[in-house]
């Protein structure tokens, strides 16, 4: 994550209305924070190419915005589009279960069960 | 909610601790009485008992007293219901939130985690919590904080060695702070509390019951441990009413009141001849037993009239009659009590026993001479309220009431109505509640050469010579009239 990051992201591609609508936040720049980002612009570009947009809340400079969306842990991952709301907790490390939290079907490894 | 000054009062076993340990008191009416000034200071309490056992009150109490009596406003995070259920539910206790939220006194914040929402991936912290908390806290510069119920986390989130860690962290966070904290719990199975909380919580735990026996609720509380400072080891029983959180911590005052030597008529000079030619003791309590119809509440508005004249304010807690009814029935022999009431040094307070618990009963009681500050208090009959509670319920409470008459040198009387049958029987029947006062009264029915006549003797007298005789006890348009020797006690007619 680099300082321009923080508190915007446009996707690679920016469009004026992205598809999918992603919100990270992340309580200052700790490892969990930045590995969080990474994950998720890889899985992004991955499985979203295009279709993304990640917006990067920094809480400790904005703490009024915790409330909004129910912040408790951080680094939180929001799916704000497409409807309905989801949250994923954690530095995102493992790819799979951050797809079933977006509900995304993984592309390569569809059929692939998720059980573990 | 009023900032009464009993209220205040209770902060004075703080300043004499303080040395020791720093206390910021509840407000809470009895609590900090038991903890002897209240929570510790910059750390952390734990609230814990079952659902509805009054835990979100007593912890909204703590902070609506800090905001309104002491100058120090609160943060309050609730895990469980959101901000308009809260303000709802506390709105019936006098308590208006909204006033407290626009003044910057008080914030609310509802955290809501819903386990089946949320996916979990990779290490993370509760630093989101943190910062929601501590941006409260600056915002508005709180002193108390209530977090209710924490626990919530543990349900919601998977990793359980995070949060255990985090809550940790947050209590030591807290304590940097310096905010004094109140963490409620559910109580779990065996251990006080589900997840265990009171491992971190080590200062201080309150634990809160609700009961129900017989239909009738109880509640009670406990101060299960309060490290480096005394405190009540007792379970004290508590309302919640229209005051909040009223804990009735009488019997912590043990037997310390004072004995006065100043005395009181009854109301009936024949009577006073009988307790030593001076009447009663200023202060003491006095059990008035009789079967049905033999002239109790005349003896006991004799009593009210006589202190009425001499100026002093009384109360009258009726159990079985409407004001009006009592008046009248008065007036029928003679006591007028109407022109009392007026001048407002009578106040009569009819209530149904059995509309209410006990505690219910006690705190009204209690509320009721707290707000007239009567010097002479009668309750008739305490019979009815054996109905609402068994014979050792009723004890403890006039236990505890009868401490909280004595601490304050109210001269009270209590009538009891001894179930017929043989005299003998209503003596020990209430025996239970009679080692409690100082002073008994019996009344008493007899036939003798084929009348029925009253009797009145004086069965005990702490501290005084009084009269065994059985004498005639007759109800006249001109008022009760004490007349010649029937017996002498010790013998039965």
């Amino acid at each position: 994550m680099t300082p321009s990051t923080r508190k915007k992201t446009a996707a690679k591609k920016p469009n004026t209305r992205a598809e999918w609508e992603l919100r990270l936040y992340v309580a200052g720049q700790t490892p969990n924070s930045v590995a969080a980002f990474q994950n998720l612009k890889r899985i992004c570009e991955t499985h979203l190419e295009g279709k993304y947009r990640i917006e990067v809340v920094d809480l400790l400079e904005n703490p009024m915005l915790a409330k909004g969306d129910q912040i408790v842990a951080v680094p939180s991952l929001v799916r704000k589009l497409p409807a309905p709301v989801k949250k994923i907790l954690g530095n995102l490390s493992n790819e799979d279960r951050v797809l079933v939290g977006l509900d995304l079907q993984p592309v390569r490894r569809a059929g692939v069960s998720h059980a573990e | 909610m009023r900032a009464k000054s009993s209220r205040k009062s209770t902060t004075d076993p703080a300043t004499r601790e303080s040395k020791t340990l720093p206390k910021t008191p509840t407000g809470i009416s009895g609590l900090d009485e038991i903890t002897f000034g209240g929570l510790p200071t910059g750390r952390s309490a734990l609230v814990c008992g079952g659902a509805g056992s009054g835990k979100t009150v007593l912890a909204m109490e703590f902070l609506v007293h800090g905001i309104v009596d002491y100058g120090e406003p609160g943060v309050f995070m609730a895990f469980e219901e959101t901000g308009p259920d809260l303000r709802q539910n506390v709105i019936s206790m006098g308590f208006d939130l909204r006033r407290f939220e626009r003044a910057h006194k008080l914030i609310i914040d509802s955290v809501y985690i819903e386990r089946s929402e949320i996916e979990e991936t990779g290490e993370y912290n509760l630093d989101g919590l943190f910062i929601r908390l501590g941006h409260a806290i600056d915002s508005i510069n709180a002193k108390r904080v209530v977090l209710d119920t924490i626990e919530v986390l543990f349900a919601g989130l998977r990793n359980e060695s995070i949060v255990r860690a985090e809550l940790r962290r947050l209590f030591r966070w807290l304590k940097e702070k310096g905010v004094t904290s109140i963490v409620t719990g559910e109580r779990g199975g065996g251990t006080l509390t589900r997840y265990g909380l009171e491992e971190y919580v080590a200062d201080c735990v309150i634990l809160l019951d609700h009961r129900v026996t017989e239909q009738i609720s109880t509640r009670r509380l406990r101060v299960v441990k309060y490290r480096g400072t005394l405190h009540g080891a007792d379970e004290y029983p508590f309302l919640m009413g229209e005051q909040g959180i009223t804990v009735l911590p009488i019997t912590s005052l043990g037997l310390s009141h004072t004995a006065l030597a100043e005395r009181v008529s009854t109301g009936v000079p024949d009577l006073d001849v009988m307790l030593g030619n001076k009447g009663l003791y200023r202060g003491a309590s006095v059990l008035l037993s009789g079967t049905a119809g033999t002239g109790k509440s005349s003896l006991s508005a004799h009593f009210v009239r006589a202190a009425c004249e001499r100026g002093e304010r009384c109360v009258y807690f009726a159990f079985e009659e409407s004001t009006d009814q009592i008046i009248r029935n008065m007036e029928s022999i003679g006591v007028s009590l109407r022109p009392w009431v007026k001048k407002g040094l009578l106040k009569v307070v009819a209530v149904r026993p059995t509309s209410q618990g006990l505690e219910s009963h006690l705190a009204a009681i209690h509320e009721a001479i707290k707000e007239s500050a009567p010097r002479v208090v009668v309750v008739d009959p305490i019979t009815n309220l054996i109905g609402v509670s068994n014979i050792a319920g009723i004890k403890s409470m006039l236990t505890r009431l009868i401490d909280f008459l004595k601490v304050q040198q109210i001269t009270a009387m209590f009538t009891h109505l001894s179930s017929a049958g043989s005299v003998r029987s209503a003596e020990s029947t209430d025996e239970g509640v009679s080692s409690l006062m100082d002073t008994w009264i019996l009344l008493r029915d007899m036939e003798r050469n084929g009348r029925r006549s009253y009797g009145i003797f004086v069965l005990k007298a702490r501290g005084m010579e009084h009269s065994h005789e059985i004498r005639q006890f007759r109800l006249t348009s001109n008022g009760i009239r004490i007349g010649d020797v029937i017996a002498e006690a010790g013998v039965k007619p």
